[in-house]
C-alpha cells in the first residue's frame, strides 16, 4: 500500500473485506449455481447498480460470478446488448447511469472523463495500483492526470496460425518483414491464402494499419497521429500505407464481403496460413482444435522500434458522474480490481488474459500463457485505432477510409487528402 | 338574422378548439418540432454533450465537398429509386397482368411471388447474404463463380437492389391485380370488337382505367426507395458501396459520439429531396380534386 495516504479504517476494512473475502469463495470454486443479483441481504454500503455490456453469455456469466462473492452491497446489473449499450454510451451517461459501468480503456475513456461524465477514482488506485504494471495504469489515467478506469481483463493482437499446418511445411515463425514476406510467397506456392483476411464488419482492417503503424513510425507516433494531432499526408503514414499495398497480394481476396469470422473460419479450415487477429479468434476453433492454435507478434519493421508494441484492448470498470452510491462503487470496482475476481473471468473466458498481475496463470489454457508472455514483453500496449481516437473519427471516417483503401489499394495519396481533410472537420 | 351570424354555441367552440388544439399539438411536437429543430441543428456543430456551437452553413460544405460517402449515397439512392420505379414496378404490373388472365396454376404463382412480401427488408438481406456471400453464398456455389458480391463496391449496390426488388415486385403485384379485378370486362370485350389487338386493349383501354392504382403504387415505390435502410443496415452495415442518405444520418447521430450537427445536415438533405415527391404528389392530388 502506498505510505503517503493515510488510510481511513473503514477504507482498510474494506481493502480487507475485499480481499479475503472473494479469496474463500473462490476457493470453493465449483459452485456454478448463480445466486440471483442482489438476492442477499444488503451489506453495510447499501445497493450498487452496474450498467454491463456484457451481453454475450459467457461474459455475463462471468460478471454475475464474480460480483456474487461482492458482500459489501447489494449489487444490481442492468445488462444491455454489446452495441446498443456502446452507442447509446453518450446519452446514457447524461441520463440517469447506473453507479459503475463496463467501459473501454484508453482514449475512449478519457473523451468521456474529460467531458465530465466519469467520477475519479484516484483513490482507488491508491489502494489497487500495486496490483497493476504502469501501462495499465497510464490507459487507466486521463488528461488530467487522475484515474477513471479499473481495468480488468484484455487480449492481445497478434498472427495466430495452426501448429500443425506449419510443421507439416515447415514454416518458421518470421522476424523481420523481409521474413514474413518470403513466409507468405512460400506459403502462396504451397497452395495455401498466406494472409486470412476481413473487413466486412470495417473494424479489422484496423488491427492491420495499428501494427503496421507502430512497427514503422513507433508507439508514440500511434498515439499522436490518433490524437489528431499529427498529418495524415506525413510521408510516415503514406509509407504505412504503401508496406500495407505491397502486402495486400498475399491478403486473402474479397475481404470486405466477409466477416472475421469466416475468415477465422478458413484458418481453422487450413485454408489459410496467418491471420492477424485479436487472441478472441480462438471462438472460431472447436475445442478440440485450440490447442493447434498459435501465434506470433507481428515482425519487426523498423529496428528502431523492434516489436515493443502492440495492440491489447482493456476492458474494464469506471464510475458514472452521477452514481448515487459513490462508496459502494468504489468499493465493488476494488473488488472487481482483485487477483481472484479476474481469475473467474479469465477461467471462464479463454479468450481474455487478467489485467491484474497478481492474478494466477497457472490456469491458462496454453494460448492465455503465451497471451501473457506476449503482453509482458511489450513496452508499450495500444488500445486499437478505434479506442485510442475520437468515435466519430474512427467510425465516420477511418472505417469507411480503410475499405477504400482495401478496394482500390493503388489510390493512397487522394484518400490520405481525404482523412486528413475530414479529420480538421471533426477534431475542431 | 341576428341568430343566425352565431353559428357555433360555446360548447361548439370549446370542441373544436380541444379537438383541433389536440391535432395542432400533435402535429408540431411531433412532426413540425423535430423536422424544424433537425434544420436548426444543421447549421450547428454539436457533439451531444458540449455546448451548442454555430457553425453556419459549414456542415453543407463538409458532406458535399470532404465526406466521400455522402455523393455515394445520393447516387445510391437515385439508383434505388430509378431501379424500382422503372423495373421492379414495371415487372410487378407485368405479374399482374399475367396473372391475372388465369393462367394454370395461377394461385401457385401469386403466392410464391407473394410470400417475400410478409418478409421485413432485414431478414430479405439476411437472405440475401446466403445467397450472394463470396465464401459461402448459393450463387457462388453453384455457379463455379469466385465473385465478390457484397464486397466489391461496384456490383454490391445491384444485387442488393436486386434482393430489395424481389420484395417490392409481389407487393406491386398484389395491388395491380386488386385494380385488375376492378376494371370492367365489358371494356375489354368492347375494345376486341373493336378490332384491338391485347396489347391496344391494355395500354389504350385497360391501363388509363387504371390511373388511381397507379397513383397509389408511385407513392408507395417512392416511399419504398427514400426509406431503404434496413437491408443494406443488415448486410454490412450500409458501408463500402452500400451507402444510402438514411443509414448516414444514423451512423452520424446514432453513436458513442454523435455529430448531431452533421448528421442532421444529411437528413435536411433526404427531407428536401422527400419534400419534392410529396409537393408533386399533394399538388397533383389537389389539382384532381377541384
Amino acid at each position: 500500500m502506498d505510505r503517503r495516504l493515510p488510510i481511513s479504517r473503514r477504507n482498510l476494512l474494506l481493502g480487507a473485506a475485499a480481499l479475503g473475502v472473494p479469496a474463500a469463495l473462490v476457493g470453493c470454486g465449483s459452485d456454478d449455481t448463480p445466486a440471483p443479483a442482489g438476492g442477499r441481504s444488503a451489506g453495510n454500503l447499501g445497493t450498487v447498480t452496474i450498467g454491463s455490456n456484457a451481453s454475450d453469455e459467457i461474459p455475463k456469466k462471468s460478471l454475475e460470478t464474480q460480483v456474487k462473492a461482492f458482500t459489501q452491497a447489494t449489487v444490481k446489473i442492468n445488462t444491455v446488448d454489446h452495441n446498443t449499450f456502446q452507442e447509446n454510451i453518450n446519452r446514457y451517461l447524461r441520463g440517469t447511469p447506473e453507479d459503475v459501468f463496463t467501459w473501454f480503456a484508453g482514449y475512449r475513456m478519457q473523451f468521456f472523463a474529460a467531458q465530465g461524465l466519469a467520477t475519479d477514482v484516484s483513490d482507488v488506485w491508491r489502494e489497487i495500483g500495486g496490483d497493476y504494471t504502469q501501462a495499465f495504469k497510464d490507459q487507466s489515467t486521463g488528461t488530467d492526470g487522475k484515474q477513471y478506469f479499473v481495468p480488468a481483463t484484455y487480449y492481445p493482437w497478434a498472427v495466430f496460425y495452426r501448429k500443425s499446418v506449419w510443421q507439416e511445411k515447415g514454416y518458421q515463425p518470421p522476424a523481420t518483414l523481409d521474413e514474413f514476406t518470403a513466409l507468405a510467397g512460400k506459403m502462396k506456392a504451397d497452395g495455401l491464402i498466406p494472409i486470412a483476411f476481413a473487413d466486412k464488419d470495417g473494424w479489422p482492417a484496423m488491427g492491420t494499419f495499428d501494427i503496421l503503424n507502430m512497427r514503422i513510425n513507433g508507439y508514440d507516433f500511434h498515439v499522436s497521429l490518433m490524437a489528431g494531432k499529427e498529418s495524415w499526408t506525413d510521408p510516415k503514414v503514406k509509407q504505412v500505407f504503401d508496406t500495407w499495398r505491397g502486402l495486400m497480394e498475399y491478403h486473402q481476396p474479397a475481404a470486405l464481403g466477409r466477416t472475421w469470422q469466416e475468415a477465422g473460419q478458413s484458418l481453422a479450415q487450413k485454408k489459410t496460413g496467418m491471420y492477424l487477429l485479436g487472441m478472441f479468434v480462438a471462438q472460431q476453433f472447436p475445442e478440440a482444435d485450440r490447442a493447434d492454435l498459435d501465434f506470433f507478434t507481428f515482425p519487426e519493421i523498423n529496428p528502431a522500434y523492434g516489436t515493443d508494441s502492440i495492440d491489447a484492448p482493456i476492458d474494464g470498470y469506471m464510475i458514472s458522474a452521477k452514481a448515487r452510491n459513490v462508496d459502494g462503487a468504489k468499493a465493488l470496482l476494488k473488488h472487481l480490481a482483485q487477483a481472484s475476481s479476474q481469475n473467474i473471468a479469465t477461467k471462464l473466458d479463454p479468450g481474455t488474459l487478467a489485467a491484474s498481475s497478481k492474478a494466477d496463470t497457472s490456469g491458462y489454457s496454453a494460448l492465455q500463457k503465451r497471451g501473457a508472455e506476449l503482453v509482458s514483453k511489450a513496452t508499450h500496449i495500444a488500445q486499437f485505432l478505434d479506442r485510442d481516437t475520437r468515435p466519430d473519427f474512427a467510425s465516420t471516417v477511418m472505417i469507411p477510409s480503410l475499405q477504400s483503401f482495401v478496394s482500390k489499394p493503388g489510390e493512397i495519396d487522394s484518400l490520405l487528402a481525404s482523412i486528413e481533410k475530414q479529420k480538421a472537420n471533426i477534431f475542431r | 338574422m341576428a341568430v343566425k351570424t352565431r353559428r357555433y354555441s360555446a360548447r361548439d367552440v370549446t370542441i373544436l378548439v380541444i379537438g383541433l388544439g389536440m391535432a395542432i399539438v400533435v402535429n408540431v411536437g411531433l412532426i413540425w418540432g423535430p423536422t424544424l429543430a433537425s434544420v436548426g441543428l444543421s447549421a450547428t456543430g454539436w457533439n451531444g454533450i458540449g455546448p451548442i456551437e454555430w457553425v453556419g452553413g459549414q456542415n453543407y460544405h463538409d458532406l458535399a465537398a470532404e465526406y466521400p460517402p455522402f455523393w455515394s449515397a445520393v447516387r445510391n439512392n437515385l439508383l434505388w429509386l430509378g431501379f424500382l420505379g422503372l423495373i421492379a414496378t414495371p415487372f410487378g404490373l407485368f405479374c399482374a397482368v399475367l396473372l391475372d388472365r388465369r393462367l394454370r396454376l395461377s394461385r401457385v404463382y401469386q403466392s410464391a411471388l407473394y410470400m417475400p412480401v410478409v418478409l421485413s427488408l432485414a431478414v430479405v438481406g439476411f437472405i440475401a447474404q446466403l445467397v450472394y456471400s463470396s465464401d459461402y453464398g448459393v450463387l457462388n456455389a453453384v455457379t463455379g463463380l469466385t465473385v465478390d458480391w457484397l464486397g466489391d463496391s461496384s456490383i454490391n449496390i445491384w444485387v442488393v437492389m436486386v434482393a430489395a426488388g424481389w420484395r417490392h415486385v409481389g407487393y406491386v403485384m398484389v395491388i395491380y391485380l386488386a385494380g385488375l379485378k376492378a376494371v370492367d370486362p365489358a371494356l375489354k370485350e368492347a375494345a376486341a370488337i373493336d378490332g384491338a389487338d391485347e396489347r391496344q386493349a391494355f395500354f389504350r383501354v385497360v391501363f388509363p382505367t387504371l390511373r388511381p392504382v397507379n397513383v397509389i403504387v408511385l407513392v408507395i415505390t417512392v416511399i419504398e426507395a427514400l426509406r431503404a435502410f434496413d437491408i443494406v443496415y443488415a448486410i454490412n452495415k450500409g458501408r463500402n458501396g452500400l451507402e444510402l442518405l438514411s443509414v448516414l444520418v444514423t451512423e452520424n447521430i446514432v453513436g458513442e459520439a454523435s455529430r448531431i450537427g452533421f448528421g442532421s445536415a444529411i437528413a435536411v438533405i433526404l427531407l428536401v429531396i422527400s419534400l419534392g415527391f410529396i409537393v408533386t404528389y399533394l399538388s397533383q392530388m389537389f389539382r384532381e380534386e377541384r
